[in-house]
């Protein structure tokens, strides 16, 4: 039954792993290529995504939900939206990495508005990628490109707590509640 | 990175310091949650691999450069939105977009789509915030990363 299950969960990667394996065998060029992608994308995984968890299940048992919806919850107001900008642009990686970082901050009382600004900001606000921007775009790029994008990402918060409703939760991504 | 290190090495240690089983239950938390989403993962960055092979840089300026005007942004915004392409390549591909001549607006819309929009993953988004506000999510963070770049286009 187990065994059953992890075959079903990791049917895909099974096959994809048949398809390099055998590229690798045969020599067939485009396999390798793609082998060597994604070897460059599962270091930048393996490297950062262990500690994050790590670090959202010490959050998880240690923060107190008082204090996250007291600060960055319904009723925080534009101090709070200021909050959450800040702690996305200190972080590093992919989107996909923020989303489970979402789901334990609207565990914790984070309001939707606040966890659809804070995926905004991550995707274009963060500080170790802008520094790479400015050096390959230049300066007035990226300052342009960073003064135009807040506002949006802000009324995008907006317009999906209006849509979704104040009581909207992230779920802790096995399509379940909790 | 280092951040990350030094952050989670020095919680782990605080935590550990001040109570154990509390330490062990987040720890197993953590885990337990990288462990679910693994699979969805990993599929993700085979899909990424498989995209990035097909869609190399002399093929994107090909077909960014060669189309201007309204289509040339729609095609940027399109390939940005499926793309999932770090920064580390996305900005020195952006740079030699525009050596290349293509348009400014286009290479910001690029850019913008690329950063904030990301089909390949919305599996895995969808496991997070539920089918309709994932996609409505991706819905108008396009339309925004599109005003975005348009914008930009005014003043560079």
């Amino acid at each position: 039954m187990k065994t059953n299950r992890l075959f079903k969960d990791y049917f895909w990667t099974i096959l994809f792993a048949i398809f390099i394996g055998g590229s690798l065998f045969i020599g067939y060029e485009p396999g390798e290529q793609i082998y060597g992608n994604f070897q460059q994308f599962f270091w930048e995984m393996a490297s950062f995504l262990p500690l994050m968890f790590l670090l959202i299940g010490l959050f998880d048992v240690w923060v107190p939900k008082e204090k996250i919806e007291r600060h960055i919850g319904t009723e925080s107001g534009f101090i709070g939206t200021f909050w959450i900008i800040l702690l996305a642009t200190l972080q590093a990686g992919p989107l996909y990495g923020a989303f489970p970082v979402a789901y334990i901050l609207s565990k914790k009382g984070a309001s939707p508005r606040n966890v659809f600004i804070y995926l905004g900001a991550f995707s274009g606000l963060k500080i170790p990628m802008l520094t790479f921007e400015i050096g390959f775009l230049g300066l007035k790029f990226s300052l342009l490109r960073t003064l135009i994008s807040i506002p949006v990402f802000i009324a995008i918060g907006f317009i999906m707590e209006k849509y979704l409703g104040k009581d909207y939760k992230v779920m802790n991504g096995l399509g379940t509640g909790d | 990175m280092l951040i990350l290190i030094v952050a989670a090495s020095l919680c782990l240690v605080l935590s550990l310091a001040v109570d154990r089983q509390k330490t062990y239950d987040g720890c197993q938390r953590g885990l337990k949650m990288f462990l679910n989403l693994l699979p969805t993962l990993l599929l993700i960055i085979a899909l990424i691999s498989i995209f990035l092979y097909l869609t190399p840089g002399e093929v994107l300026s090909a077909i960014l450069g060669a189309r201007s005007g309204f289509l040339g942004v729609t095609i940027a915004a399109l390939i940005g939105s499926i793309a999932l392409i770090p920064g580390f390549i996305a900005f020195p591909l952006a740079r030699i977009f525009l050596s290349l001549g293509v348009p400014a607006i286009t290479v910001a819309v690029f850019i913008t789509t690329l950063m904030m929009v990301g089909i390949l993953t919305l599996p895995l988004e969808i496991k997070f915030f539920g089918r309709k506000a994932a996609f409505m999510r991706n819905g108008l963070s396009f339309i925004g990363a599109f005003a975005i770049g348009l914008l930009m286009g005014l003043f560079l």
